[in-house]
Protein backbone atom coordinates (compact mmCIF):
# COMPACT_ATOMS: atom_id res chain seq x y z
CA UNK A 1 0.00 0.00 0.00
CA UNK A 2 2.88 2.25 0.48
CA UNK A 3 4.12 1.82 -3.14
CA UNK A 4 5.42 5.31 -3.73
CA UNK A 5 6.83 6.48 -6.87
CA UNK A 6 10.32 6.14 -6.29
CA UNK A 7 13.03 7.49 -8.47
CA UNK A 8 15.43 4.66 -10.11
CA UNK A 9 11.97 3.33 -12.17
CA UNK A 10 12.86 0.06 -13.97
CA UNK A 11 11.24 0.92 -17.26
CA UNK A 12 13.17 1.69 -20.11
CA UNK A 13 12.27 4.57 -22.54
CA UNK A 14 10.22 4.71 -25.21
CA UNK A 15 12.52 5.42 -27.56
CA UNK A 16 14.26 2.54 -26.96
CA UNK A 17 11.49 0.66 -28.79
CA UNK A 18 9.76 -2.25 -27.55
CA UNK A 19 9.94 -3.77 -25.39
CA UNK A 20 10.15 -0.58 -23.36
CA UNK A 21 9.44 -1.63 -19.95
CA UNK A 22 11.17 -4.02 -17.92
CA UNK A 23 8.09 -6.13 -16.39
CA UNK A 24 7.82 -5.35 -12.73
CA UNK A 25 4.49 -6.70 -11.73
CA UNK A 26 2.51 -4.41 -9.75
CA UNK A 27 -0.62 -5.62 -9.92
CA UNK A 28 -1.03 -9.44 -10.01
CA UNK A 29 -4.36 -10.82 -10.28
CA UNK A 30 -4.78 -14.88 -10.39
CA UNK A 31 -7.95 -17.44 -10.53
CA UNK A 32 -9.98 -14.05 -10.91
CA UNK A 33 -13.72 -14.69 -11.46
CA UNK A 34 -16.41 -11.44 -11.12
CA UNK A 35 -20.50 -12.95 -11.28
CA UNK A 36 -23.71 -10.78 -10.84
CA UNK A 37 -26.26 -12.62 -9.13
CA UNK A 38 -24.61 -15.77 -9.87
CA UNK A 39 -24.26 -15.51 -13.40
CA UNK A 40 -20.39 -15.00 -14.12
CA UNK A 41 -19.32 -12.21 -16.45
CA UNK A 42 -15.35 -13.27 -15.97
CA UNK A 43 -14.25 -16.36 -15.37
CA UNK A 44 -10.21 -17.35 -14.07
CA UNK A 45 -8.25 -14.50 -15.39
CA UNK A 46 -4.37 -14.82 -14.55
CA UNK A 47 -2.97 -11.04 -15.67
CA UNK A 48 -0.01 -9.25 -14.29
CA UNK A 49 -0.28 -5.44 -14.61
CA UNK A 50 2.82 -3.70 -15.04
CA UNK A 51 4.69 -0.76 -13.69
CA UNK A 52 4.71 2.34 -15.19
CA UNK A 53 2.99 0.70 -18.35
CA UNK A 54 -0.10 1.43 -20.24
CA UNK A 55 -2.00 -2.02 -20.29
CA UNK A 56 -4.96 -2.19 -22.99
CA UNK A 57 -7.82 -4.28 -22.15
CA UNK A 58 -9.70 -5.14 -25.58
CA UNK A 59 -11.96 -7.16 -26.81
CA UNK A 60 -15.84 -6.99 -27.18
CA UNK A 61 -18.71 -5.47 -25.23
CA UNK A 62 -19.90 -7.54 -22.31
CA UNK A 63 -16.93 -9.89 -22.13
CA UNK A 64 -15.78 -8.71 -18.58
CA UNK A 65 -12.98 -5.83 -19.20
CA UNK A 66 -15.18 -3.35 -16.94
CA UNK A 67 -16.21 -6.07 -14.44
CA UNK A 68 -12.55 -6.76 -13.99
CA UNK A 69 -11.44 -2.63 -14.05
CA UNK A 70 -13.88 -2.41 -10.92
CA UNK A 71 -12.33 -5.07 -9.14
CA UNK A 72 -9.15 -4.04 -9.10
CA UNK A 73 -10.43 -0.60 -6.77
CA UNK A 74 -13.11 -2.60 -5.04
CA UNK A 75 -15.77 -0.63 -7.01
CA UNK A 76 -17.49 -4.17 -7.64
CA UNK A 77 -18.39 -3.59 -3.58
CA UNK A 78 -20.92 -1.23 -4.67
CA UNK A 79 -22.92 -3.52 -7.13
CA UNK A 80 -25.66 -5.54 -5.68
CA UNK A 81 -24.87 -9.16 -6.32
CA UNK A 82 -21.73 -8.86 -7.54
CA UNK A 83 -19.31 -11.63 -6.08
CA UNK A 84 -15.50 -11.33 -6.79
CA UNK A 85 -13.16 -14.63 -6.58
CA UNK A 86 -9.63 -15.23 -6.66
CA UNK A 87 -6.79 -12.60 -5.66
CA UNK A 88 -5.84 -9.59 -6.85
CA UNK A 89 -2.65 -8.42 -5.12
CA UNK A 90 -1.12 -4.63 -5.18
CA UNK A 91 2.23 -3.96 -4.24
CA UNK A 92 1.87 -7.47 -2.37
CA UNK A 93 -1.17 -6.42 -0.48
CA UNK A 94 -3.99 -8.71 -0.72
CA UNK A 95 -7.08 -6.13 -2.24
CA UNK A 96 -9.56 -8.40 -1.59
CA UNK A 97 -8.72 -8.10 2.15
CA UNK A 98 -11.86 -7.52 4.26
CA UNK A 99 -9.56 -5.50 6.44
CA UNK A 100 -8.17 -3.63 3.86
CA UNK A 101 -8.36 0.15 3.73
CA UNK A 102 -11.03 0.56 1.08
CA UNK A 103 -10.47 4.63 0.68
CA UNK A 104 -6.70 4.20 1.13
CA UNK A 105 -6.70 1.72 -1.59
CA UNK A 106 -8.74 3.78 -3.80
CA UNK A 107 -6.56 7.10 -3.30
CA UNK A 108 -3.73 4.58 -4.12
CA UNK A 109 -5.84 3.51 -7.80
CA UNK A 110 -7.99 6.23 -9.33
CA UNK A 111 -10.40 5.81 -11.93
CA UNK A 112 -11.74 7.59 -14.83
CA UNK A 113 -15.21 6.75 -16.38
CA UNK A 114 -16.58 6.78 -19.52
CA UNK A 115 -18.65 9.28 -18.85
CA UNK A 116 -17.05 12.79 -17.56
CA UNK A 117 -18.34 13.44 -14.20
CA UNK A 118 -17.03 16.67 -12.51
CA UNK A 119 -19.04 17.58 -9.94
CA UNK A 120 -21.21 20.12 -9.70
CA UNK A 121 -19.44 22.66 -8.49
CA UNK A 122 -16.37 25.07 -9.47
CA UNK A 123 -13.39 23.66 -10.96
CA UNK A 124 -10.93 24.39 -7.65
CA UNK A 125 -13.36 22.84 -5.37
CA UNK A 126 -13.86 19.67 -7.80
CA UNK A 127 -9.82 19.58 -7.04
CA UNK A 128 -9.71 20.60 -3.26
CA UNK A 129 -13.00 18.35 -1.96
CA UNK A 130 -11.25 14.62 -2.66
CA UNK A 131 -8.12 16.32 -0.37
CA UNK A 132 -9.70 18.26 1.86
CA UNK A 133 -11.88 14.59 2.55
CA UNK A 134 -8.44 12.95 2.58
CA UNK A 135 -6.75 15.04 5.56
CA UNK A 136 -4.97 17.44 3.61
CA UNK A 137 -5.74 21.12 4.59
CA UNK A 138 -2.85 23.51 4.88
CA UNK A 139 -3.78 26.29 1.96
CA UNK A 140 -0.68 26.34 0.16
CA UNK A 141 -0.06 22.81 -0.11
CA UNK A 142 -3.98 23.19 -1.29
CA UNK A 143 -3.16 25.60 -4.35
CA UNK A 144 0.05 23.55 -5.21
CA UNK A 145 -1.70 20.32 -5.79
CA UNK A 146 -4.61 21.88 -7.69
CA UNK A 147 -2.18 23.43 -9.79
CA UNK A 148 0.32 20.92 -10.75
CA UNK A 149 -2.49 18.60 -11.60
CA UNK A 150 -4.18 20.67 -13.62
CA UNK A 151 -0.51 21.18 -15.57
CA UNK A 152 -0.60 17.57 -15.53
CA UNK A 153 -3.43 17.13 -17.84
CA UNK A 154 -2.66 20.67 -19.59
CA UNK A 155 -5.60 22.42 -18.59
CA UNK A 156 -3.67 24.96 -16.23
CA UNK A 157 -3.54 27.74 -19.30
CA UNK A 158 -6.93 27.30 -20.30
CA UNK A 159 -9.23 27.69 -16.82
CA UNK A 160 -5.84 28.96 -14.81
CA UNK A 161 -8.29 32.62 -14.70
CA UNK A 162 -11.35 31.07 -13.87
CA UNK A 163 -10.88 28.28 -11.24
CA UNK A 164 -13.94 29.33 -9.14
CA UNK A 165 -16.49 28.95 -12.50
CA UNK A 166 -18.54 26.05 -12.68
CA UNK A 167 -16.74 22.72 -13.69
CA UNK A 168 -20.20 21.52 -15.92
CA UNK A 169 -19.63 24.81 -17.93
CA UNK A 170 -16.44 23.19 -19.58
CA UNK A 171 -16.65 21.42 -22.84
CA UNK A 172 -16.54 17.91 -22.43
CA UNK A 173 -12.87 16.79 -23.56
CA UNK A 174 -11.84 19.63 -20.89
CA UNK A 175 -14.64 17.81 -18.19
CA UNK A 176 -12.64 14.47 -18.71
CA UNK A 177 -9.13 16.01 -18.56
CA UNK A 178 -10.27 17.27 -15.32
CA UNK A 179 -11.85 14.30 -13.90
CA UNK A 180 -8.31 12.65 -14.90
CA UNK A 181 -7.07 16.01 -12.57
CA UNK A 182 -8.73 14.93 -10.07
CA UNK A 183 -7.81 11.84 -9.87
CA UNK A 184 -4.48 12.59 -10.55
CA UNK A 185 -4.23 14.85 -7.61
CA UNK A 186 -4.67 12.74 -4.52
CA UNK A 187 -1.33 10.83 -6.15
CA UNK A 188 -2.20 7.87 -7.05
CA UNK A 189 0.09 5.20 -8.64
CA UNK A 190 -2.22 3.24 -10.97
CA UNK A 191 -5.07 4.32 -12.97
CA UNK A 192 -7.74 2.68 -14.30
CA UNK A 193 -9.86 4.38 -17.24
CA UNK A 194 -12.86 2.64 -18.60
CA UNK A 195 -13.16 4.29 -22.33
CA UNK A 196 -12.18 7.24 -21.11
CA UNK A 197 -12.39 8.98 -24.95
CA UNK A 198 -15.37 7.03 -26.28
CA UNK A 199 -17.96 9.92 -24.89
CA UNK A 200 -15.51 12.73 -27.05
CA UNK A 201 -15.78 14.14 -30.23
CA UNK A 202 -12.60 13.21 -32.42
CA UNK A 203 -10.59 16.49 -31.28
CA UNK A 204 -10.66 16.09 -27.43
CA UNK A 205 -10.62 12.73 -27.89
CA UNK A 206 -7.34 12.91 -29.53
CA UNK A 207 -6.41 15.72 -26.83
CA UNK A 208 -6.93 13.05 -24.20
CA UNK A 209 -4.87 9.83 -25.54
CA UNK A 210 -2.12 12.65 -26.04
CA UNK A 211 -2.61 13.33 -21.84
CA UNK A 212 -2.90 9.53 -21.15
CA UNK A 213 0.44 8.68 -23.14
CA UNK A 214 2.54 11.43 -21.59
CA UNK A 215 1.31 9.95 -18.00
CA UNK A 216 3.11 6.59 -19.48
CA UNK A 217 6.38 6.16 -16.78
CA UNK A 218 5.10 8.34 -14.03
CA UNK A 219 1.53 5.79 -13.92
CA UNK A 220 0.89 3.05 -14.56
CA UNK A 221 -2.50 2.79 -16.47
CA UNK A 222 -4.96 0.24 -17.03
CA UNK A 223 -7.44 1.64 -19.80
CA UNK A 224 -10.47 -0.33 -21.32
CA UNK A 225 -11.24 0.72 -25.17
CA UNK A 226 -12.84 -0.48 -27.89
CA UNK A 227 -10.79 1.45 -30.16
CA UNK A 228 -7.99 -0.96 -31.13
CA UNK A 229 -6.26 1.78 -33.33
CA UNK A 230 -6.25 3.36 -29.79
CA UNK A 231 -4.77 0.59 -28.06
CA UNK A 232 -2.32 0.10 -30.56
CA UNK A 233 -1.25 3.46 -30.47
CA UNK A 234 -0.74 3.97 -26.75
CA UNK A 235 -0.65 0.35 -24.93
CA UNK A 236 2.92 -1.31 -24.17
CA UNK A 237 0.89 -4.26 -23.02
CA UNK A 238 -2.49 -5.67 -24.64
CA UNK A 239 -4.88 -8.43 -23.18
CA UNK A 240 -7.90 -10.11 -25.46
CA UNK A 241 -10.86 -10.65 -24.05
CA UNK A 242 -13.50 -12.89 -25.89
CA UNK A 243 -16.88 -14.83 -24.34
CA UNK A 244 -16.26 -18.59 -25.15
CA UNK A 245 -19.30 -19.68 -23.10
CA UNK A 246 -21.32 -16.74 -22.23
CA UNK A 247 -18.48 -15.93 -19.60
CA UNK A 248 -16.10 -13.50 -20.51
CA UNK A 249 -12.12 -14.92 -20.63
CA UNK A 250 -8.70 -13.45 -21.43
CA UNK A 251 -7.26 -15.33 -24.27
CA UNK A 252 -4.32 -13.54 -24.78
CA UNK A 253 -2.08 -10.93 -23.16
CA UNK A 254 1.19 -10.07 -24.16
CA UNK A 255 2.97 -6.87 -25.87
CA UNK A 256 0.96 -4.80 -28.13
CA UNK A 257 2.85 -4.96 -30.76
CA UNK A 258 2.79 -9.30 -30.82
CA UNK A 259 -1.41 -9.29 -30.34
CA UNK A 260 -1.44 -6.68 -33.00
CA UNK A 261 1.22 -8.14 -35.54
CA UNK A 262 1.67 -11.68 -34.50
CA UNK A 263 -1.45 -12.66 -32.80
CA UNK A 264 -0.80 -16.53 -31.16
CA UNK A 265 -4.65 -17.35 -30.79
CA UNK A 266 -7.18 -17.51 -34.24
CA UNK A 267 -9.67 -15.72 -32.17
CA UNK A 268 -7.52 -12.51 -31.64
CA UNK A 269 -6.34 -12.92 -34.90
CA UNK A 270 -9.53 -12.38 -36.40
CA UNK A 271 -10.49 -9.80 -34.03
CA UNK A 272 -7.88 -7.55 -34.78
CA UNK A 273 -8.33 -7.56 -38.42
CA UNK A 274 -11.88 -6.82 -37.38
CA UNK A 275 -13.64 -10.66 -39.02
CA UNK A 276 -15.02 -10.80 -35.48
CA UNK A 277 -16.99 -8.89 -32.25
CA UNK B 1 -54.81 10.00 -55.47
CA UNK B 2 -54.00 13.29 -54.77
CA UNK B 3 -57.58 14.73 -53.62
CA UNK B 4 -57.97 12.18 -50.94
CA UNK B 5 -54.18 12.91 -49.97
CA UNK B 6 -55.26 16.42 -49.24
CA UNK B 7 -58.34 15.70 -47.83
CA UNK B 8 -56.70 13.25 -45.28
CA UNK B 9 -54.45 16.61 -44.40
CA UNK B 10 -57.03 19.36 -43.73
CA UNK B 11 -58.47 16.62 -41.61
CA UNK B 12 -55.44 16.22 -39.78
CA UNK B 13 -54.92 20.11 -39.63
CA UNK B 14 -58.40 20.54 -38.69
CA UNK B 15 -58.05 17.73 -35.56
CA UNK B 16 -54.64 19.65 -34.41
CA UNK B 17 -56.61 22.58 -34.12
CA UNK B 18 -59.32 21.16 -32.13
CA UNK B 19 -56.69 19.72 -29.89
CA UNK B 20 -55.01 23.01 -29.61
CA UNK B 21 -58.37 24.81 -28.59
CA UNK B 22 -58.93 22.28 -26.04
CA UNK B 23 -55.32 22.64 -24.54
CA UNK B 24 -55.14 26.31 -24.23
CA UNK B 25 -58.65 26.81 -22.83
CA UNK B 26 -58.23 24.19 -20.46
CA UNK B 27 -55.07 26.66 -20.01
CA UNK B 28 -57.18 29.71 -19.65
CA UNK B 29 -59.73 28.16 -17.08
CA UNK B 30 -57.47 27.17 -14.31
CA UNK B 31 -55.73 31.09 -15.05
CA UNK B 32 -58.82 31.96 -14.47
CA UNK B 33 -60.20 31.15 -11.64
CA UNK B 34 -57.51 31.98 -9.85
CA UNK B 35 -57.12 35.94 -10.98
CA UNK B 36 -61.01 35.67 -10.12
CA UNK B 37 -60.55 34.45 -7.06
CA UNK B 38 -57.40 36.93 -6.35
CA UNK B 39 -59.35 40.04 -7.46
CA UNK B 40 -62.35 39.09 -5.28
CA UNK B 41 -60.05 38.77 -2.07
CA UNK B 42 -57.81 42.07 -3.12
CA UNK B 43 -60.81 44.18 -4.31
CA UNK B 44 -62.47 43.20 -0.40
CA UNK B 45 -59.92 42.96 1.41
CA UNK B 46 -57.94 46.26 0.26
CA UNK B 47 -59.89 48.56 2.35
CA UNK B 48 -58.90 47.40 5.68
CA UNK B 49 -55.08 46.59 4.66
CA UNK B 50 -52.58 48.49 5.73
CA UNK B 51 -49.71 48.42 8.22
CA UNK B 52 -52.03 48.83 11.59
CA UNK B 53 -54.31 46.18 10.57
CA UNK B 54 -50.70 44.29 10.68
CA UNK B 55 -49.70 45.16 13.95
CA UNK B 56 -52.57 46.00 15.87
CA UNK B 57 -54.13 43.53 18.19
CA UNK B 58 -57.82 42.33 17.15
CA UNK B 59 -60.59 43.82 18.75
CA UNK B 60 -64.45 43.00 18.94
CA UNK B 61 -63.87 39.64 18.12
CA UNK B 62 -62.02 40.42 14.72
CA UNK B 63 -64.65 42.82 13.73
CA UNK B 64 -62.20 46.05 14.41
CA UNK B 65 -58.69 46.39 15.45
CA UNK B 66 -55.68 44.15 13.23
CA UNK B 67 -54.22 40.67 12.98
CA UNK B 68 -51.26 41.41 14.79
CA UNK B 69 -50.86 38.51 17.61
CA UNK B 70 -52.80 35.79 15.23
CA UNK B 71 -49.38 36.82 13.11
CA UNK B 72 -46.80 36.30 15.53
CA UNK B 73 -48.60 32.89 16.43
CA UNK B 74 -48.89 32.02 12.99
CA UNK B 75 -44.94 32.11 12.41
CA UNK B 76 -44.39 30.82 15.95
CA UNK B 77 -46.77 27.28 14.96
CA UNK B 78 -44.86 27.14 11.49
CA UNK B 79 -41.20 27.42 12.93
CA UNK B 80 -42.21 25.16 15.47
CA UNK B 81 -43.51 22.84 12.24
CA UNK B 82 -40.18 23.67 10.06
CA UNK B 83 -38.07 22.83 12.98
CA UNK B 84 -39.49 19.29 13.24
CA UNK B 85 -39.87 18.45 9.69
CA UNK B 86 -36.63 19.43 8.43
CA UNK B 87 -34.54 17.30 10.30
CA UNK B 88 -36.79 13.98 10.38
CA UNK B 89 -37.85 14.50 7.23
CA UNK B 90 -34.07 14.95 5.07
CA UNK B 91 -33.60 12.22 7.37
CA UNK B 92 -36.23 9.51 5.93
CA UNK B 93 -35.48 11.24 2.71
CA UNK B 94 -32.10 9.95 3.02
CA UNK B 95 -32.85 6.43 4.33
CA UNK B 96 -34.74 5.97 1.21
CA UNK B 97 -33.02 7.12 -1.46
CA UNK B 98 -29.26 6.05 -0.04
CA UNK B 99 -29.68 3.24 2.05
CA UNK B 100 -32.31 1.30 0.86
CA UNK B 101 -32.39 -0.56 -2.78
CA UNK B 102 -35.38 0.49 -4.89
CA UNK B 103 -38.29 -2.42 -4.81
CA UNK B 104 -36.77 -3.73 -1.48
CA UNK B 105 -39.15 -4.50 1.12
CA UNK B 106 -38.43 -1.60 3.38
CA UNK B 107 -38.01 1.28 1.33
CA UNK B 108 -41.63 -0.03 -0.59
CA UNK B 109 -43.34 -0.24 3.56
CA UNK B 110 -41.91 3.01 4.25
CA UNK B 111 -43.07 4.63 0.90
CA UNK B 112 -46.62 3.30 1.13
CA UNK B 113 -47.37 4.46 4.52
CA UNK B 114 -46.05 7.79 3.36
CA UNK B 115 -48.27 7.65 0.69
CA UNK B 116 -51.00 6.83 2.40
CA UNK B 117 -50.18 9.32 4.90
CA UNK B 118 -50.41 11.96 2.39
CA UNK B 119 -53.51 10.91 1.17
CA UNK B 120 -54.71 11.56 5.16
CA UNK B 121 -57.26 14.39 5.17
CA UNK B 122 -56.04 16.88 7.65
CA UNK B 123 -59.00 17.22 10.24
CA UNK B 124 -57.77 13.48 11.11
CA UNK B 125 -54.51 15.12 11.63
CA UNK B 126 -56.00 17.53 13.66
CA UNK B 127 -58.08 14.94 15.79
CA UNK B 128 -54.38 12.80 16.12
CA UNK B 129 -52.62 15.50 17.45
CA UNK B 130 -55.37 16.71 19.70
CA UNK B 131 -55.46 13.44 20.89
CA UNK B 132 -51.25 12.59 21.15
CA UNK B 133 -49.91 15.60 21.56
CA UNK B 134 -52.50 17.70 23.65
CA UNK B 135 -54.04 14.52 25.74
CA UNK B 136 -51.44 12.09 25.44
CA UNK B 137 -48.13 14.03 25.71
CA UNK B 138 -50.50 16.45 27.73
CA UNK B 139 -48.89 20.15 25.81
CA UNK B 140 -53.01 21.02 26.43
CA UNK B 141 -53.84 23.48 23.29
CA UNK B 142 -50.46 25.00 22.57
CA UNK B 143 -48.54 26.14 19.36
CA UNK B 144 -46.44 23.14 20.31
CA UNK B 145 -49.13 20.74 19.85
CA UNK B 146 -49.90 22.71 16.41
CA UNK B 147 -46.82 23.03 15.01
CA UNK B 148 -45.97 18.98 15.88
CA UNK B 149 -49.57 18.29 13.98
CA UNK B 150 -48.48 20.06 11.39
CA UNK B 151 -45.28 18.76 10.75
CA UNK B 152 -46.86 15.16 10.87
CA UNK B 153 -49.15 16.29 8.19
CA UNK B 154 -46.47 18.33 6.03
CA UNK B 155 -43.72 15.28 6.54
CA UNK B 156 -45.23 12.90 4.01
CA UNK B 157 -45.03 15.16 0.84
CA UNK B 158 -41.93 16.91 2.53
CA UNK B 159 -40.12 13.55 2.64
CA UNK B 160 -41.32 12.54 -0.83
CA UNK B 161 -40.09 15.51 -2.69
CA UNK B 162 -36.82 15.72 -0.64
CA UNK B 163 -36.68 11.53 -2.06
CA UNK B 164 -37.21 12.38 -5.42
CA UNK B 165 -34.62 15.24 -4.94
CA UNK B 166 -32.00 13.18 -4.06
CA UNK B 167 -32.61 9.96 -6.44
CA UNK B 168 -32.36 12.60 -9.39
CA UNK B 169 -28.71 13.10 -8.60
CA UNK B 170 -26.64 11.18 -11.17
CA UNK B 171 -25.38 7.92 -10.13
CA UNK B 172 -21.82 9.34 -11.83
CA UNK B 173 -21.33 11.47 -9.51
CA UNK B 174 -21.57 8.71 -6.46
CA UNK B 175 -19.44 6.48 -8.36
CA UNK B 176 -16.91 9.07 -8.77
CA UNK B 177 -16.80 9.72 -5.26
CA UNK B 178 -16.74 6.53 -4.61
CA UNK B 179 -13.94 6.23 -7.17
CA UNK B 180 -11.72 9.21 -4.92
CA UNK B 181 -11.78 6.76 -1.62
CA UNK B 182 -14.67 9.53 -0.12
CA UNK B 183 -16.86 7.97 2.36
CA UNK B 184 -20.16 7.75 2.12
CA UNK B 185 -21.56 10.67 4.38
CA UNK B 186 -19.01 12.31 2.87
CA UNK B 187 -20.54 12.11 -0.71
CA UNK B 188 -24.11 13.10 0.58
CA UNK B 189 -22.99 16.06 2.82
CA UNK B 190 -20.19 17.26 -0.26
CA UNK B 191 -21.99 16.11 -3.58
CA UNK B 192 -26.03 15.02 -3.14
CA UNK B 193 -27.21 17.06 -0.43
CA UNK B 194 -25.56 20.58 -1.90
CA UNK B 195 -26.99 19.08 -5.66
CA UNK B 196 -30.05 17.99 -4.16
CA UNK B 197 -30.71 21.30 -3.04
CA UNK B 198 -32.99 23.04 -5.04
CA UNK B 199 -35.39 19.76 -4.54
CA UNK B 200 -34.83 20.36 -0.77
CA UNK B 201 -36.26 24.13 -0.53
CA UNK B 202 -38.78 23.07 -2.98
CA UNK B 203 -40.14 20.52 -0.50
CA UNK B 204 -39.32 23.08 2.12
CA UNK B 205 -41.54 25.49 0.50
CA UNK B 206 -44.32 23.14 -0.71
CA UNK B 207 -44.41 22.24 3.18
CA UNK B 208 -44.65 26.23 4.55
CA UNK B 209 -47.27 26.54 1.89
CA UNK B 210 -49.19 24.24 3.63
CA UNK B 211 -48.82 24.64 7.13
CA UNK B 212 -49.93 27.89 6.54
CA UNK B 213 -52.96 27.74 4.99
CA UNK B 214 -54.01 24.80 7.32
CA UNK B 215 -57.04 25.27 9.36
CA UNK B 216 -58.39 21.66 10.11
CA UNK B 217 -55.69 20.35 11.74
CA UNK B 218 -54.91 23.61 14.25
CA UNK B 219 -58.29 23.88 15.23
CA UNK B 220 -58.35 20.95 17.72
CA UNK B 221 -54.44 21.61 18.44
CA UNK B 222 -53.42 25.22 18.58
CA UNK B 223 -57.04 26.29 19.39
CA UNK B 224 -58.89 29.62 18.90
CA UNK B 225 -56.73 32.18 21.36
CA UNK B 226 -56.39 35.34 19.85
CA UNK B 227 -54.21 36.70 22.54
CA UNK B 228 -50.12 37.40 22.03
CA UNK B 229 -49.23 34.03 22.85
CA UNK B 230 -46.11 34.53 25.40
CA UNK B 231 -44.88 31.03 25.06
CA UNK B 232 -44.72 28.04 23.33
CA UNK B 233 -46.89 26.31 25.35
CA UNK B 234 -49.67 28.87 25.04
CA UNK B 235 -52.34 28.39 22.78
CA UNK B 236 -52.37 30.70 19.65
CA UNK B 237 -54.48 31.15 16.76
CA UNK B 238 -52.98 30.30 13.15
CA UNK B 239 -53.95 33.12 10.53
CA UNK B 240 -56.95 30.37 8.96
CA UNK B 241 -58.30 29.67 11.63
CA UNK B 242 -58.88 33.41 12.55
CA UNK B 243 -60.26 33.51 8.38
CA UNK B 244 -62.25 30.62 8.73
CA UNK B 245 -64.07 31.92 12.58
CA UNK B 246 -64.60 35.42 10.96
CA UNK B 247 -66.22 33.83 8.27
CA UNK B 248 -68.05 31.21 9.46
CA UNK B 249 -69.16 32.60 13.28
CA UNK B 250 -68.63 36.23 13.78
CA UNK B 251 -71.64 37.95 12.14
CA UNK B 252 -70.13 41.02 10.42
CA UNK B 253 -66.62 39.70 10.17
CA UNK B 254 -65.85 39.29 6.62
CA UNK B 255 -64.37 42.46 6.11
CA UNK B 256 -61.77 41.46 8.45
CA UNK B 257 -61.47 37.93 6.84
CA UNK B 258 -60.96 39.07 3.27
CA UNK B 259 -58.41 40.94 4.54
CA UNK B 260 -56.66 38.40 7.02
CA UNK B 261 -57.19 36.38 3.53
CA UNK B 262 -55.41 39.16 1.64
CA UNK B 263 -52.60 38.90 4.00
CA UNK B 264 -52.03 35.10 3.62
CA UNK B 265 -51.63 35.37 -0.15
CA UNK B 266 -48.98 38.25 0.22
CA UNK B 267 -47.14 36.09 2.23
CA UNK B 268 -47.51 32.65 -0.15
CA UNK B 269 -46.78 35.11 -3.07
CA UNK B 270 -43.40 35.84 -1.11
CA UNK B 271 -42.98 32.28 0.03
CA UNK B 272 -43.59 31.26 -3.66
CA UNK B 273 -40.93 33.91 -5.16
CA UNK B 274 -38.04 32.92 -2.47
CA UNK B 275 -38.64 29.67 -3.20
CA UNK B 276 -38.05 30.42 -7.08
CA UNK B 277 -35.18 33.02 -6.39
CA UNK B 278 -33.21 30.54 -4.18
CA UNK B 279 -33.22 27.56 -6.58
CA UNK B 280 -32.57 29.48 -9.38
CA UNK B 281 -29.62 31.07 -8.34
CA UNK B 282 -28.35 27.76 -6.60
CA UNK B 283 -29.00 25.82 -10.26
CA UNK B 284 -27.19 28.66 -11.78
CA UNK B 285 -24.57 28.63 -9.82
CA UNK B 286 -23.15 25.13 -11.63
CA UNK B 287 -24.77 25.05 -14.63
CA UNK B 288 -27.36 21.51 -14.09
CA UNK B 289 -30.98 21.74 -14.14
CA UNK B 290 -32.60 18.50 -11.98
Amino acid sequence: MNETKAPGYTIARVEQGPPCCDPVPVIEIAGLSISYGGKAALTDVKLDIYRGCITALIGPSGCGKTSLLSALNRMTDLIPGCTVEGSIHFGGVDVRAPSLNVAALRRQIGMIFQRPNPFPFSIRRNLEMPLREHGIRNRTELSDRVERSLTDVGLWPEVRDRLDSPALALSGGQQQRLCIARALVLEPSVLLMDEPCSALDPLSSGVVEDLIESLRHRFTVVIVTHNLAQARRIANYAAFFWMPERAGKLIEFGQCRQIFETPAHRLTASYIRGLRG
Amino acid sequence: MFEAVREQAMLRVFRDRGVLIAIWSAAAMVAGVFIWLLADIAMHGAPRFDLSFLIDAPGNSGRSGGIGPILVSTALILTVAIAATVPVGLGAAIFLSEFTRSGGLPGRAVGLSLDVLAGVPSIVFGLFGNAFFCIWLGLGFSILSGGLTLACMVLPVFIRVAEAGLRMTPGDWRNGAAALGLSRLAVLRQILLPAAAPSLVLALMLGIGRSASETAALIFTSGYVDRMPASLLDSGRAISVHIYDLSMNVAGGDPGAYASALALIVFLFIINGAAKWITDSLTARRIVTL
